[in-house]
């Protein structure tokens, strides 16, 4: 019984956390645009694509792979800003949350040229042998995430409480207008926000295909779920996005496993709805 | 140093102001005064790239800067303060403060991620002279409350904290004692006559007339968007044209 539970509570937190990137970088930019950045799921389907391709077209090693990986998304991710959004000079919320759907679905169809539509398979990072934790067994690449996760989240925030761009982005989340009159350019901290979101991006998806599998669309279902755990924890707050993330992980896996896995997605939905009719903001959110 | 010369600003078709003119000088207090609705936020906003004057030109040591963007005239060592308080409400009083020295401070992420000890370094500089503008304005106790808490006082003098200490060319002074009693209105007046004996140079829009007449150089009227009249402040005072805007315009109506 325990047993059982505790390999639950793994298979959840494993999830979790790889929502709980994808929520961070939803909220990223939500902080200093105000808006929903749709193309987040694509940056998740470019990190494996890209992880895929260093590995075996570039022949590099694992780290390497990694570092390449993210900083390939975070790239595209500040293109998409400079030159697929910033160019619309609007600040109507609604037409830019519309041209990250179609910068989304440009994207996406990006990769599928690229890439092609089969369905491939990325190796975990270390040799696939599950290892015994409390009479659970767990896959390295789950202690991977884990690791990777938290020393993203350290990154995060050194970079927003130690740094000066850090300070710039909180204060464009907290007063936009303030911001500008202390000379703080909006755009670099846009152009920032882009790239920590392409890079989280990206981290989730080089660290989730293998237990997935690697497809031009693999980020859409995974992204909404990100989007949705955001939703969850309180969009825009950053423990939220991480407490969102694995409750909503840990939501899906018990569910799985105590009451069925067809119906998981119910489960964890219908508790995410019953928490929001609760408590609109989320858990961490703003009153 | 600032030169507005001949601006004028519409609202579909209503004039906010037209053809303004007047120089703010180097090293002095000039005050910007005229009743309710005159235009004097409006130039204000105008000055500093919040709105865009419909004609003339705004110039700040010989370079142009009517319609540059709000933080490339803050970086050229324009600051100013708000009438309706503009703070970052969800950071700490330190951190509100630290934001008026980030053109300074400002680094790649990349740079900041490789040049560790020279940043930290800067950064412990930064942090000290944020903490010096806190003491000036005797907010010291109170650096790491968020901002939104502060009382209303405070969060005043937390804006003239942070637009001073980059020791900016210009201040643009909106208001800095709108709403704040006597005692208070005496400490900012003595806080911006040491700013001016520093030698800031600032341009103070204030109804309150005891204070303005008390610490301006000089004195700018502004009525109906018009500039109606320049001087010192006991040439303002006797000013026929003056009292008029500000008494009614009694003739007319007798």
């Amino acid at each position: 019984m325990l047993q059982d539970f505790i390999q639950y509570l793994f298979a959840g937190l494993t999830n979790g956390a790889i929502y709980a990137l994808i929520a961070l970088g939803f909220c990223v930019v939500n902080n200093t645009m105000g808006i929903v950045n749709f193309v987040q799921v694509d940056f998740v389907s470019l990190g494996g694509m890209l992880m895929f391709s260093a590995l075996f077209a570039l022949g590099l090693p694992m780290i390497p792979g990694l570092l390449l990986a993210i900083a390939g998304v975070a790239l595209v991710a500040m293109v998409i800003e400079r030159f697929g959004l910033r160019p619309a000079r609007s600040d109507n919320h609604l037409v830019l949350i519309f041209l990250t759907v179609g910068l989304s679905i440009i994207l996406r169809g990006v990769i599928k040229l690229v890439w092609g539509k089969n369905r491939m398979a990325l190796p975990p990072l270390t040799p696939d042998k599950p290892v015994e934790i409390l009479g659970a067994s767990v896959l390295p690449q789950a202690l991977w995430i884990f690791l990777l996760t938290l020393i993203a989240i350290a990154l995060l925030t050194w970079f927003f409480y130690r740094t000066s761009l850090g300070l710039s982005m909180r204060a464009v989340a907290s007063n936009p207008t303030a911001a500008a009159v202390v000379g703080i350019p909006a755009g670099r901290v846009r152009l920032t926000s882009y790239a920590i979101a392409g890079a989280l991006g990206g981290l989730a998806g080089v660290l989730v295909t293998p237990i997935t599998t690697l497809s031009y669309d693999v980020g859409v279902l995974l992204g909404l779920k990100g989007f949705a755990a955001a939703i969850f924890g309180g969009f825009g707050s950053f423990p939220g996005a991480i407490l969102g993330g694995l409750g909503l992980g840990l939501l899906e896996s018990l569910s799985a496993g105590y009451i069925s896995s067809a119906y998981k997605d119910v489960v964890a939905f219908l508790v995410l709805l019953l928490v929001l009719f609760v408590r609109p903001t989320g858990l961490m959110g703003k009153e | 140093m600032l030169n507005i010369d001949k601006i004028s600003k519409n609202f579909g078709g209503l004039p906010a102001l037209s053809d303004v003119s007047f120089d703010v000088q180097k090293g002095r207090l000039t005050a910007l005064i005229g009743p309710n609705g005159a235009g004097k936020s409006t130039l204000i906003n105008c000055i500093t790239g919040v709105l865009m004057p419909s004609a003339g030109h705004i110039r700040f040591e010989n370079t142009e800067i009517a319609g540059q963007p709000t933080h490339k005239i803050s970086r050229i060592g324009i600051a100013r303060t708000f009438q309706n308080l503009k703070i970052f409400p969800r950071l700490s009083v330190l951190d509100n403060v630290l934001t008026g020295l980030t053109c300074e401070g400002g680094d790649s992420m990349l740079m900041a991620m490789m040049r560790l000890p020279y940043l930290r370094h800067r950064e412990r500089q930064l942090k000290l002279r944020a903490m010096a503008a806190l003491d000036r304005f005797q907010l010291t106790g109170k650096a790491s409350w968020p901002a939104g808490i502060l009382a209303y006082g405070d969060k005043k003098r937390l804006e003239l904290a942070r637009a001073t200490v980059g020791n900016p060319q210009l201040l643009l002074l909106d208001e800095p004692v709108a709403g704040l009693n006597s005692e208070e209105t005496a400490a900012v007046g003595h806080q911006l006559k040491q700013l001016r004996s520093s030698g800031h140079t600032m341009l103070l829009v204030e109804h309150d007339m005891d204070l303005v007449m008390d610490i301006a150089d000089s004195v700018v009227v502004l009525d109906s968007g018009r500039c109606i009249a320049v001087g010192t402040p006991d040439e303002i005072r006797t000013n026929p044209l003056v009292l008029e805007a500000y008494l009614g315009r009694i003739e007319a109506t007798a």
